[in-house]
């Protein structure tokens, strides 16, 4: 039962164990029955105390609405890291909080440099010029008229989890690796945008370029941009949020957060990196012996349990269901490992199918706490074989002052009376 | 490595010499200069006018100093000076004079990016002005120098060779 789920594997709704979403049909009598009767359960139990309006108690609910709200009764917010400019800053998704694999639009991660501009769609352009044979101008309009894609991608801040490197010391897993979301994403390959444009003989860079404040601005090798880059306008169903880059930003499959140019209004093809500040000053990963790696875009595979994590509190001993969130940059999840022993015994986790290439794969685990101390840890293997490493040989190689990029496995301390911390408190 | 479909059937077509689906309009001169200055290391993109070390004081006490501190030791905003030779010790500094590896940079991040509160107000003098000033804080060049689109690209940085390329995965089973 330890073992990973195969695609044949059946479906069982007990507590603790995943089910695969493609054999559901085959055994919904049988679940849904018990889901009732745990839904009956619970509810049940309310119905006799409470009397909450437009519930079954003979008054009405409130009217149909024209735009969805969540329930005032769910309270996760992002968390925003204090800085004496408030526009340039990063919030960090309450990864603890999410279910599934989706982060809902209005929890994504967010990290600006000059803050969000209130751009008007219908005044909005996309220039494409320099090393091209057609100078571009295009509306958001026109954009949105070729043909498009739709992949869910996982998008992670180049900065995530870097406080980690000095010691694992942030209170939960929203501030030590929050900077992580996913999202379906709509829009029109830069290749066929670039096709349009002509790129002459020996153009090897896109220097992207946003319409926020401060003109973020990013090199990307054409190599890249020819393979899977996105222009984007939509996000989960609908328009971009502001937040996002309304209403177009890059989309850079597995690359860090900062390449994927928000507010995007001019794209100049070139045949030299432009080393922007962005690529330079930030963002590029300072090793002991002076010399910093650039360009390091690819962002490794990472994992991390949500469930038990730091803040949390498990009321007793008992049976659980650990669970956490695993992706990688260069392709898909192949398996989660977890150990809840500090790291001397590893087990295969469940693994939430379908894996997507380069986006959030729910795992999950049934344990038994009991009531005894335990150090858990989740350690991601992506289809390249990468490994995810451990706090340790990252350092032996990288030391302490890159930064950026840190995928260690991410340990938490269940103590005896149920709380769960970070190892280094 | 994974790729779209459309973007398979296109990858090949990049350098292809007609359109395919023909949308927008041609960009003039006017709308490409109105995105603004988008400067290269070899100086690609500078406009014209110049800046002493002189009129730098000037301008940054004026746009700078309340954010970076009067000498660029950083207060809002970060640390602008020194640092160099602190990069390979256990606190390192990285800041315009230890680590960025190109003048043009600088001039390219305030022109877009500073005073951060109101960015992109500078004309091109103050910039090249602004730029001069914080090198030669960082002892790069002479109080007496200026910087315009000639000399600012032969400025060499400190940490001009101090970046190497992307070696990952560089742990694990598949470390090269
Ligand atoms: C209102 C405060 C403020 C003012 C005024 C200001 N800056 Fe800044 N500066 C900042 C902040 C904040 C950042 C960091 C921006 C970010 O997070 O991306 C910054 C970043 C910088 C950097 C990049 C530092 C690095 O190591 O990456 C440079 C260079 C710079 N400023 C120069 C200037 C110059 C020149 C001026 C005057 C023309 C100026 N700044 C005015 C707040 C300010």
């Amino acid at each position: 039962m330890l073992g990973g789920m195969g695609p044949s594997a059946g479906v069982q709704f007990e507590p603790g164990v995943c089910h695969e979403r493609g054999a559901a049909m085959k055994n919904e009598k049988k679940s849904s029955r018990r889901q009732l009767l745990h839904a009956g359960a619970v509810l049940g139990g309310g119905m006799l105390v409470k009397a909450e309006p437009g519930s079954a108690n003979g008054s009405l609910g409130t009217p149909l609405g024209p735009y969805g709200e969540r329930s005032p009764y769910e309270k996760a917010v992002r968390w925003r890291r204090d800085t004496k400019t408030p526009e340039t800053g990063s919030s960090f998704t309450p990864l603890a909080d999410s279910v599934g694999t989706l982060t809902p639009s209005s929890l994504h991660y967010e990290r600006h440099h000059a803050g969000i501009p209130d751009i008007d769609p219908a005044a909005h352009r996309l220039v494409i010029h320099g090393m091209v044979e057609r100078p571009l101008s295009l509306s958001v309009a026109e954009i949105k008229r070729l043909p498009s894609v739709s992949p869910i991608l996982v998008l992670e801040c180049g900065g995530n989890s870097g406080a980690e490197w000095a010691a694992q010391t942030a209170p939960d897993v929203q501030r030590s690796f929050g900077l992580v979301s996913c999202s379906e994403w709509t829009g029109v390959p830069l290749s066929l945008l670039l096709s349009e444009a002509g790129a002459r003989a020996g153009a090897s860079w896109v220097i992207a370029e946003g319409a926020d404040a401060c003109r973020m601005e990013r090199s990307i090798p054409m190599a890249k941009a020819m393979e899977n880059i996105l222009v984007a306008y939509g996000q989960n169903g609908e328009a971009l949020r502001p937040a996002q880059g309304y209403p177009l930003r890059l989309i850079i499959p597995g690359w860090e957060g900062n390449t994927n140019v928000k507010w995007l209004h001019s794209l100049k093809v070139a045949d030299q990196a432009y080393m922007a500040r962005d690529e330079t000053s930030k963002y590029t990963d300072l090793m002991p012996d002076g010399k910093a790696r650039i360009f390091t875009y690819q962002m490794e595979a990472k994992s991390v349990i949500t469930f038990p994590s730091g803040g949390q509190k498990l009321p007793g001993p008992g049976l659980y269901e650990l669970t956490g969130l695993a992706w990688s940059g260069r392709g898909r999840i192949e398996r989660v490992e977890i150990t809840t022993d500090g790291g001397k015994t590893w087990v295969k986790a469940n693994v939430q199918e379908p894996r997507l290439p380069i986006a959030f794969t729910r795992f999950r685990l049934p344990w038994r706490f009991d009531g005894r101390e335990a150090v858990i840890a989740s350690r991601a293997v992506d289809e390249s074989g990468y490994v995810q490493p451990t706090r340790e040989e990252l350092i032996a190689v990288r030391g302490v002052n890159s930064n950026f990029h840190f995928n260690g496995i991410k340990k938490w301390r269940v103590r005896a009376d149920g709380t769960v911390t970070n190892v280094e408190v | 490595m994974w790729k779209y479909s459309v973007a398979l059937v296109l990858a090949a077509a990049a350098f292809a010499q007609s359109p395919k689906y023909g949308v927008g309009r041609a960009a003039s001169p006017e709308e490409i200069r109105g995105v603004g200055a988008i400067i290269a290391p070899d100086g690609t993109g500078l406009p014209e006018g110049s800046g002493t070390v002189a009129a730098g004081r000037e301008v940054f006490a004026a746009n700078c100093a309340r954010c970076h501190g009067e000498k660029g030791a950083g207060d809002i905003g970060p640390q602008l000076v020194g640092g160099q030779g602190t990069l390979a010790t256990a606190k390192p500094v990285k800041t315009v004079g230890s680590y960025w590896p190109y003048a043009t940079t600088l001039w390219d991040y305030i022109n877009r990016a500073m005073p951060f509160d109101k960015p992109g107000t500078l004309k091109p003098p103050e910039v090249y002005a602004a730029a001069a000033y914080i090198l030669n804080l960082n002892g790069i060049i002479e109080a007496g120098q200026a910087m315009d689109a000639k000399s600012l690209p032969k400025v060499k940085m400190p940490n001009r060779d101090g970046f190497v390329s992307d070696p990952r995965p560089d742990v694990g089973p598949k470390a090269r």
